[in-house]
């Protein structure tokens, strides 16, 4: 890693500062101002390396300065580099790479939204983590109070770009949508059935998350963190567990390892299938739709025997899990599983018999590879249109180094392949918990309680059902939290969105939309 | 096609029973908390624990006013891991829903002893025995809705572990057609709103209007202890708390989130309630 550090203090004498290692597998150079865009190109092209995220902090009281962090994972490296470049209080602004890292597009506009700090150069500068009728308020600058009370809001609250053209319509829906889903408002511009432009407006389930972290006591902040997505709620509480974990250098009981991967393969099995079942509900198909109801039950029934709640809730612990496993409840387990199994491959069976179903989800919302590569598509999405990336394999977390899986990878990047992702995915996940289980090792569920120290950073990643999660937290005085960012899949995969219903009928995209299904509270926090 | 026909046959009905027969639940089970207001002697490690102040400690004049609002609730156990004289006890109960706020906080005073524990426990206020849903309910659905009722779903900022449930009231297990009652895709449809929150301040305006659109009577249930209170998010900047801050509610579902039969519960209580309301409309 030195060779590594020496080669870009080489390259960018002016720009790198210092390297920290405290992390065990996370390397953190600090640069001298925020003029990041050369190191970052070589970083990507030099590197191949990929841009993970992009948050900032404020360190105004302690250090005079924001902070950006730009996250990045290297080929063949199992640590992650951060950048770590200062803005000065009086300059605050940031050169914008989103024009040539649309990946970064929406995580920079939250930036300026959230920490006033102007992304210089933005093809887009608008506003996106705060609607157009608030006020200028940037409410992750310390110095604006969690319980500040806005006064009512006025005005527009998003101007679409309109659209011309002989026989071109916009069709506005939501944010109440007609389904039982979160609210987000899409704008369609279609000519006849084809959908020519959507715009998406997001973040009305804002509820400052973020914000609320900061100050919270760690062990209140683990259930914060279950509910920062739901349907994730083991996988986000994972990661911020993690993430506290290694900056405290906790280490957490091989017991617990086991544990907790058990956990995050059920949660990746119970919404697999509940996917499964919705696409084909999209498209006409409800009788797959009642069986993976069905099946989802068994999974949930166990969830519920292994941690006391159905969606996992209330189950992981800084260093460990909250409780542990006698004989019947790891014999629940394959009891379970192997219902599951086989149910799974009759309702697989059933969707493929379908031809009317199958020629709906084939060629229906294309995501391109290289659109994947170029919008940084993670997750389920990202490896149906051959974005070959998953956590568990390329930064293996817990003890998911000692079990074997296949990461299965598509390239159409259509419904069919989004769901087939999912398919295989089940499999696998079936297989590791099996091996999880005959690995399990005796000893304790948790680590012992101790103080976390303050002041220290670190980042964790889990690749939960939809894709990559991450937390970033740096701790504060008296076990309490100083600033935690979250990323969830969902913020990477939305233009994904944009870019699959180019062209397709307007009737399709419910099971487009259904076939990423994103969280929307994930990306809104 | 036969297939399909031979899985449906195999199977054969998938159906639970809920409410004539009691959910069959793990034996681990976590429901809500129960106190024994008689033997605590000190409810500060149980508050501390509490990840959302749903227990929370009042202490004036050497009188201790303990509160225990189930409206915040989130059912994760900590209280009775930190209760240390066993007064916390995580009990199967998931059955809570209420027609009145008030009926989902429990109060009790005590004398305040110098070392921060207490004793002497003065009064216990218990909310009213909840209602029982039940064949009245069923009695009550048909006679006013003719065995239909029609529910909008509104999330109104949840974290969508509440709705993750409520789409599991539409699986073969939950079924809640059996009722007669179903999800409809309009406000203008409904008869009930079915809320969850907490109401974000980019919400407010969608849930005003989505309940300006439901025609009257309408019944107004709020889901889980965000839907109730704001629960783990509470009130700040970009939060309005609790349904209730922003729409008249009728009935709260405790949970977090709310098993498919705590809501179930739920909307059968109220229909209880679409009954008597119906009754005393000037228009009918």
């Amino acid at each position: 890693m030195t060779t590594f550090f020496d080669e870009l203090r080489d390259r960018f004498p002016d720009l790198v500062r210092s390297v920290e290692e405290t992390v065990f597998d996370q390397v953190v150079i600090l640069l001298n101002g925020p003029d990041v865009p050369a190191i970052v190109r070589h970083l990507l092209t030099v590197h191949q390396a990929r841009i993970v995220t992009v948050f900032a902090e404020d360190r105004v009281n302690t250090e005079g300065v924001f902070y950006n962090y730009y996250v990045f994972d290297r080929p063949g490296d199992p640590s992650w580099v951060i950048l770590k470049a200062p803005i000065p209080e009086r300059f605050p602004s940031f050169p914008s790479l989103a024009a040539e890292l649309p990946a970064i597009n929406w995580q920079e506009r939250e930036i300026q939204d959230w920490f006033g700090l102007e992304a210089v150069g933005h093809p887009n500068p608008r506003r996106v983590a705060l609607h157009d009728n608030w006020p200028d308020v940037h409410p992750l600058r310390k110095s604006f109070p969690l319980d500040t009370v806005l006064p009512p809001f006025e005005g527009e609250r998003h101007v679409y770009r309109p659209t011309y053209g002989e026989g071109v319509f916009q069709i506005p829906v939501g944010p109440v949508h007609a389904g039982i889903i979160e609210p987000g408002h899409f704008n369609f511009a279609v000519a006849g059935e084809p959908i020519l432009y959507l715009q998406l407006r997001m973040f009305y389930t804002h509820k400052g998350t973020e914000k609320l972290f900061e100050k919270l006591p760690i062990n209140r902040a683990v259930f914060l963190a279950e509910s920062i997505s739901g349907d994730s709620a083991f996988s986000h509480g994972a990661a911020f567990c993690q993430a506290v974990e290694k900056a405290a250098e906790i280490e957490v009981p091989a017991r617990a390892q086991i544990l907790r991967i058990i956990l995050l393969e059920l949660e990746r099995i119970a919404n697999h299938i509940a996917d499964v079942g919705a696409i084909a509900t999209d498209v006409g198909f409800v009788i797959a739709n009642a069986h993976a109801g069905r099946m989802r039950e068994f999974v949930l029934g166990l969830n519920e025997t292994l941690t006391g709640s159905r969606v996992l809730r209330g189950m992981i612990a800084i260093g460990g899990v909250r409780r542990d496993w006698d004989t019947d409840q790891v014999e629940a387990i394959e009891k379970t599983i192997k219902v599951v199994e086989r149910e799974f491959r009759d309702l697989v069976a059933i969707i493929q018999s379908s031809d009317s179903t199958r020629d709906r989800l084939e060629h229906t919302g294309i995501l391109r590879p290289e659109k994947a590569l170029t919008l940084g598509i993670v997750g389920v999405a990202g490896r149906a249109s051959g974005v070959d990336c998953d956590i568990r394999r390329d930064h293996p977390y817990e003890a998911y180094s000692q079990l074997p899986f296949k990461v299965p990878v598509y390239r159409t990047g259509d419904v069919r392949h989004r769901m087939q992702v999912r398919i295989d995915e089940v499999g696998e996940s079936i297989q590791m918990i099996r091996a999880a289980v005959a690995l399990l090792p005796g000893g304790p569920h948790r680590a012992p309680t101790q103080p976390i120290p303050p002041g220290r950073c670190a980042l964790s990643a889990v690749e939960g059902w939809r894709g990559e999660i991450v937390h970033w937290v740096r701790t504060g005085e008296g076990n309490r939290i100083e600033r935690c960012k979250v990323k969830d899949p969902s913020i990477n995969n939305w233009p994904a969105i944009v870019e699959a219903v180019e062209g397709n009928i307007i009737a399709d995209f419910p099971v487009i939309n259904k076939s990423f299904n994103l969280s929307y509270s994930g990306t809104d926090r | 096609m036969f297939k399909i026909l031979q899985k449906s046959f195999s199977v054969g009905s998938a159906t639970a029973d809920y409410p004539n027969i009691s959910p069959r639940l793990a034996k681990q089970f976590r429901g809500c908390p129960e106190f024994d207001f008689e033997i605590w002697r000190d409810a500060r490690p149980a508050a501390e624990a509490c990840p959302t102040g749903a227990i929370a400690l009042h202490d004036s004049d050497g009188v201790r006013q303990v509160t225990v609002d189930y409206g915040r609730c989130i059912f994760c156990g900590e209280c009775e891991a930190a209760c240390t004289d066993g007064a916390v006890r995580m009990s199967r109960n998931f059955e809570l829903a209420a027609t009145d706020r008030r009926d989902l906080v429990l109060t009790a005073e005590y004398t305040l002893h110098p070392d921060g524990t207490h004793a002497g426990l003065q009064s216990a206020a218990i909310g009213t025995v909840l209602e029982e849903p039940g064949k009245r309910i069923a009695e009550a659905i048909q006679n006013l809705l003719g065995r239909s009722l029609a529910i909008r779903q509104v999330d109104a900022g949840s974290c969508n572990g509440c709705e993750q449930e409520i789409v599991a009231l539409n699986n073969p297990v939950h079924d809640i057609e059996r009722f007669g009652i179903h999800f409809v895709a309009s406000p203008r449809h409904a008869d009930m709103l079915l809320v969850t929150g907490p109401v974000t301040r980019n919400m407010e305006l969608a849930l005003r209007k989505t309940w300006a659109a439901t025609p009257d009577p309408k019944v107004v249930v709020a889901v889980g202890a965000c839907g109730i209170s704001g629960g783990i998010f509470g009130t700040n900047y970009a939060s309005m708390g609790g349904v209730d801050a922003v729409i008249p509610v009728d009935v709260y579902i405790p949970g977090c989130p709310p098993r498919p039969e705590a809501l179930l519960h739920g909307i059968l209580l109220a229909l209880g309630k679409i009954w008597r309301r119906a009754r005393s409309h000037p228009f009918k």
